[in-house]
């Protein structure tokens, strides 16, 4: 008899964390960016689908910190640590931010997925988390999965095979 | 008090409206064009969660056919109409007199995307024109951006404006139909207006209801 493997289901400014055999997947990333921190020997592994770069950006006292790439990924590395992740172990894998519509002249908002990619990377390595993989930017939307027990992470995009990095 | 609980019963009816002669105006252009009956669905406006907002028009991971247009002016916002893509290579082939086509082969594509174009062109140009002349606002569409991509992906861009000030959209949406297609009960085109954050005081100043009440 197989085993169903679980799949847990990213949403938009949203966060999952799994300690199991359960995937994790977000749908349709345009400008978004989707972020897996994982640690391989836990098999342990979170992930973010952000919006927009920084949190300074919110317009009202409280929000919610999985919209934004600098507090998402402080939320991640926080519970992946409470999880039993060590931070030394501890991998990063990204994903989207693609430029879907191109006008002229280029608003500040039309640049966000480059501007959410740089956010991210910057977020990362603050921490002192290395990006193993990455397929960013371009003009099309993806789709996630990230397999906690082989660290691949599974990205379609619309019109072409699926790629693993 | 959030940014989505400040919205009066009367406040989104004039949405409604605002979505009803848009949507309105842009079914007669389409009828013309296509020299076709279409109907239009009253129109809707919610108030949504995110994902809620991107699977409107079927899955966040499902591919559409999209025409998004920035507007500018008086009140700043965004808008989308949105087909499936059988819907839209039907478009296309009345419009064009090729049978043949669809958007996957690469030979017809040029004279279908320029089709596609121009129905969005249309389309979104009598919607915004009508918000125009019904607001006595200035508005000015972008040239409109033809993306044929996962729904999620593109909708989710006409909530960013919105989103460094609610999780939650607020989305007016009408749907049009071809009766003459019998093969299936489904809607075939929707469109999304999005208008930024600040621009709601001012379309409900100038249809005469209080911004704050």
């Amino acid at each position: 008899m197989t085993k169903m493997i679980q799949m847990i289901k990213v949403g938009i400014a949203d966060l999952k964390v799994t300690k199991s055999s359960e995937k994790l997947r977000t749908s349709g990333l345009g400008s978004c960016v989707g972020i897996v921190l994982y640690d391989g020997s836990l098999q342990a592994a979170g992930m973010a689908h952000i919006m927009l770069p920084d949190s300074s950006l919110a317009r009202k006292g409280e929000f919610n910190r999985s919209k934004y790439a600098d507090t998402a990924i402080e939320d991640l590395f926080i519970k992946l640590r409470r999880a039993g992740a060590d931070s030394f172990r501890l991998k990063a894998k990204i994903a989207g931010g693609a430029q879907m519509f191109q006008f002229t002249p280029a608003s500040e908002m039309m640049r966000i997925g480059p501007r959410n990619v740089e956010a991210v990377t910057k977020k990362l390595t603050s921490l002192r988390i290395p990006i193993e993989a990455q397929d960013v930017g371009g003009q099309s939307g993806r789709t996630i999965e990230f397999n906690p027990l082989t660290s691949n992470l599974h990205i379609k995009t619309v019109n072409k095979e699926e790629i693993i990095i | 008090m959030t940014f989505s609980d400040q919205f009066s019963d009367v406040q989104l009816d004039v949405l409604k409206e605002v979505g009803n002669i848009g949507a309105g105006h842009a079914a007669t252009a389409l009828s013309h064009l296509l020299e076709r009956k279409i109907e239009m669905f009253v129109p809707s406006v919610q108030l949504a969660d995110f994902d809620e907002v991107v699977e409107l028009s079927g899955s966040a991971e499902e591919v559409v056919v999209s025409v998004f247009l920035k507007i500018e002016g008086d009140a700043p916002g965004g808008m989308f109409f949105i087909l499936p893509p059988v819907q839209a290579e039907r478009f296309v082939r009345i419009m064009t007199g090729d049978d043949s086509f669809t958007i996957h082969h690469s030979d017809s594509m040029e004279i279908g995307v320029s089709a596609l174009k121009e129905l969005g062109n249309i389309l979104s140009g009598s919607y915004l024109t009508a918000l125009a002349d019904f607001t006595q606002l200035t508005l000015y569409p972008s040239v409109p951006s033809l993306n044929i991509d996962m729904a999620g992906a593109i909708l989710s861009f006409g909530l960013l404006e919105l989103s460094v000030v609610s999780d939650q959209g607020i989305v007016i949406e009408t749907c049009l139909r071809d009766p003459s297609d019998e093969t299936k009960e489904s809607v075939e085109g929707h469109f999304f207006l999005f208008p930024d954050p600040d621009s709601y005081g001012t379309l409900f100043k100038a249809l005469g209801v209080s911004a704050y009440d």
